[in-house]
């Protein structure tokens, strides 16, 4: 059944139909026509639908948009007006990271959320914040590095 | 998918006319001359705009648009083509904007391949020298337009950063004032070039001109396209290779709230909706009963089975030097055989196509490695002619080859011909990976003799599937897919005695394809193996083994020895832990690359390092260079450790990235890539980090357990603590 759904997506109250079970995703990038946010698999293995959810990050694939009324939702579009997402796509840049682009919005969510809340992360909090998060053109080596380069404002 | 030397044989006038061809130059000039003076739209003298050849444009304002002959999938390769065309227009690089070329083989066809294609890592090898004859043409009409108003000799101008100055007289113009009158000029016979040390862009590490709008969301991938009242649809097509639609129950799909029609055709369904989500969910409550056809009966058995039988046949000829019956009597004597599996090529952004079919016209939003093709395929799907259909050609959300079938877009077009109004036809991940054009299987065998500690005879035989003969047919000749034994003929070794063969050998039931690295992964695991093994029966360490046959080969003793030095060769290692080498004359790139792993008591692998050392010549732009290495040598470990697909009852067995493993950032080891300076042509890059890393793995993992591996991907449980070596 469609209902209607208020959401709140970079600041802005969004109001559209869409049944409750679907995800978040889909809502993005087919009704609301945000294409930043990536689809790669469906479920919750590569990462590239990665958004911010009240600031922690999550697959927006597998995400039911019932479960995100009410939430802060942040895509890729957006995150460079956070403090965090502006130094993370400046060290991607920096860094060169980016080749064929398809994994790296969802990298990028998930890079800012992990600087969000661990200032200065270490080779351990990287792993864990960010093997969710698959790159086939293997850009892994960089994203590392561009990482600490945002926490730590350094040139590389 | 074709190295330099293997394309001389086909020529443009051969692909016209089937026949075999020698025109090597042919090949090379004839599309280039075509190219540069006949502009994609002829210059606008009214409104200024300068328009010398297919590649550039220039407005009043001295806006310089560069179109793009080959497409970006993340190699950087907008920026390299930038920079050539740019070094020699002398452009003014703030001003520099770019246009993915549209279907024109006639124009932007790849001089390598003559149909408009990018892959086999042949861009810059292939456009290096028609991009900087456009670039120096155009500047020489902006010269000549300067020095005619000035009443000045062309001679004593001279260009920088888009603008034409005359010293003696202090004057200077820009390109943008200058476009409308060069554009009345005549382009030069023979466009001058530069000498190479005057270059000021090409060699520098410019950022890239793609990935801005990367970071932000606003790259527009074929999976983003957005037309005006577009529909969505997902599909399913036969899951056994060749089979058809039988009855389809489509009464609880059509309940589905956004769920809009059903498509049915004859190998496929598709479920058309308000959104994917409709269309996915719509597609899941359908019933299908498929009928399978006669591949239900394959699995991977049989397809083992079939090749290990045909690679005991003689094969067809590839090359043949010394005396090979002499050479296999002289000395000991060894065997082996190397197996690799099919793989999917699994690109982040799944297959996809937007398609808009009217009665009289069809439109086409997607990303393609091969735009004119994609045109031509889906003419004839749509029933029109050629030139009633156009291709908005996109970024590419990673290519690795699959986007060098149309497969995808004649599927769309079809489905769309039963829709009203346009859609985007987007396969889900699963159904994605299990209908791919796979990398072939294939089986290599090796004869080799040792003697005095060198080798004295090689033969070495190829099977598996000839992609060319279906890809570029009049490329197959003689029965030699000149992409199959790519890198088998061409080794780096002074071997007296030589011999390869190739036999052809189509795996029943299963569609293959250009994986990237292509022919090469296959002969350069293989050769690189074997070459180690043998290393080993002679008593000797792996590098210096290679250096003793390389007295000839001054570039690749020099990436071998820059590598080992970097890698630290030879410092003690802690136990399980092994360092292997790869040398590869792929491409027209010469690299050594080394790994250093760690193999665990239970035979898993832990990647510690990895370094190449990349004599590409010319390097355009060194951090393309590294960044493409770093890159592949990724996605060549990704397939050593976890690639592999299997077939049960005509079926892919893999279906998503649970199953379909790749590696991720935690197994990531360190990279280093150090980039030779040379004033060599420019090799391919693309392709090279893969092919090198699989044998340099399995290299270190032989050093670290003594066991030979001889299939990919590797199998852990022949590598566990107290397994005999």
């Amino acid at each position: 059944m469609h209902m209607a759904t208020t959401l709140t997506v970079n600041g802005e109250q969004k109001t559209f139909d869409a049944p409750p079970d679907m995800p978040l995703l889909w809502v993005l990038r087919d009704v609301l026509g945000m294409t930043g946010t990536k689809f790669g698999c469906g479920i919750a293995q590569c990462g590239a639908c990665t958004v911010h959810v009240d600031g922690k990050a999550v697959r927006s694939c597998v995400l039911p948009v019932s479960a995100v009324e009410n939430r802060a939702i942040t895509t890729i579009e957006a995150v460079g007006n956070t403090p965090v997402g502006a130094k993370v796509q400046k060290a991607w840049l920096d860094l060169e990271v980016v080749q064929c682009g398809y994994c790296q919005s969802g990298q990028i969510m998930s890079a800012a959320a992990l600087l969000a809340e661990t200032s200065h992360p270490d080779d351990a909090d990287i792993d864990a914040a960010m093997a969710g998060n698959i790159c086939r053109c293997g850009t892994y080596v960089r994203i590392r590095e561009a990482i600490k380069q945002a926490a730590n404002g350094r040139q590389s | 998918m074709i190295a330099d030397k293997t394309l001389s044989a086909v020529s443009r006038r051969s692909l016209l006319t089937g026949g075999v061809a020698t025109g090597f130059l042919l090949a090379f000039h004839l599309p280039l001359r075509a190219a540069i003076n006949e502009p994609v739209q002829p210059a606008d003298k009214t409104d200024g705009k300068f328009a010398p050849n297919a590649f550039i444009r220039i407005d009043g304002d001295g806006v310089t648009t560069l179109v793009m002959p080959q497409v970006e999938m993340g190699q950087g390769i907008y920026t390299a083509v930038s920079m050539i065309l740019a070094e020699e227009l002398d452009a003014d690089w703030s001003k520099v904007q770019l246009l993915h070329a549209p279907a024109n083989e006639k124009l932007y066809g790849n001089p390598l391949f003559i149909i408009q294609a990018t892959g086999g890592s042949t861009s810059v090898r292939a456009f290096w020298k028609p991009l900087r004859e456009a670039g120096a043409s155009a500047r020489a009409m902006l010269v000549q337009a300067a020095a005619a108003q000035w009443g000045v000799d062309p001679a004593a101008c001279t260009t920088s950063k888009g603008a034409v100055t005359h010293k003696e007289s202090g004057r200077t113009a820009s390109y943008g004032a200058l476009a409308a009158a060069a554009a009345g000029q005549t382009p030069p016979k023979t466009p001058t070039l530069k000498d190479p040390k005057d270059f000021v862009y090409i060699g520098q590490p410019f950022k890239r001109l793609d990935t801005p709008e990367k970071v932000n969301g606003k790259a527009v991938y074929g999976i983003d396209a957005i037309v005006p009242d577009m529909k969505f649809a997902t599909l399913a097509q036969c899951p056994v290779f060749g089979g058809k639609v039988g009855k389809v129950d489509d009464r609880a799909a059509k309940q589905i709230p956004g769920v809009r029609k059903i498509v049915v055709l004859d190998d496929l369904v598709a479920v058309v909706g308000d959104h994917m989500w409709a269309a996915k969910k719509g597609l899941e409550a359908l019933v299908i009963e498929w009928n399978e056809g006669p591949n239900a009966r394959i699995n991977s058995k049989a397809v083992w089975d079939d090749l290990r039988a045909a690679s005991a046949r003689d094969g067809v000829v590839a090359k043949s030097t010394g005396d090979i019956a002499k050479g296999l009597s002289t000395g000991e004597k060894f065997e082996a055989s190397f197996e690799l599996p099919f793989l999917a090529h699994a690109t982040m952004e799944p297959l996809n196509a937007t398609v808009h079919c009217k009665p009289d016209s069809c439109e086409i939003w997607t990303g393609t490695q091969i735009m004119a093709r994609v045109q031509s395929e889906a003419a004839k799907a749509a029933g029109l002619p050629i030139e009633k259909v156009t291709v908005n050609n996109h970024l590419i959300g990673g290519g690795f080859g699959r986007k060098l079938e149309p497969d995808m877009v004649v599927a769309a077009v079809r489905i769309a011909k039963q829709v009203d109004g346009p859609v985007k036809v987007v396969w889900t991940r699963e159904e994605d990976i299990q209908h791919d054009v796979y990398r072939p299987v294939y089986r290599d065998t090796i004869a080799a003799t040792l003697s005095d500690g060198k080798i004295a005879g090689w033969k070495y035989k190829v099977t598996g599937a000839a992609i060319i003969a279906r890809w570029l047919p009049p490329a197959f000749q003689k029965g030699i897919d000149i992409d199959a034994i790519d890198s088998a003929t061409d080794l780096p070794y002074d071997i007296p005695n030589f011999h390869v063969e190739y036999v052809r050998a189509e795996p029943p039931g299963v569609p293959t394809g250009f994986w990237r690295g292509v022919g090469p992964n296959n002969n350069v695991f293989a050769v690189e193996c074997f070459i180690d093994e043998l290393a080993r029966k002679a008593g000797k360490d792996p590098v210096e083994f290679r250096r003793g046959m390389l007295a000839h080969q001054p570039r690749f003793l020099s990436v071998l020895n820059l590598a080992a030095e970097k890698a630290n060769w030879g410092q003690p290692l802690p136990a399980r832990v092994g360092r292997g080498v790869c040398l590869q004359p792929s491409f027209g790139s010469f690299i050594a690359t080394v790994v250093e792993a760690e193999v665990d008591e239970q035979g898993e692998i832990n990647l510690r390092r990895a370094t190449s050392v990349v004599d590409t010549g010319i390097a355009v732009n060194p951090d393309i260079i590294k960044a493409q290495v770093e890159g592949g040598l990724i996605f060549g470990l990704t397939a050593a450790l976890y690639g592999e697909i299997t077939i049960e009852k005509g079926r892919v067995q893999q279906s998503n990235f649970n199953d379909y493993r790749m590696l991720r950032i935690n197994q990531t080891p360190k990279i280093e890539v150090h980039v030779v300076k040379s004033g060599e042509a420019p090799g391919g890059i693309g392709e090279t980090g893969t092919t090198a890393a699989a044998p340099a793995l399995r290299n270190a993992i032989y050093a670290a357990t003594g066991v030979a591996l001889r299939r990919l991907p590797i199998d852990r449980t022949l590598l566990a603590a107290g397994k005999k070596a």
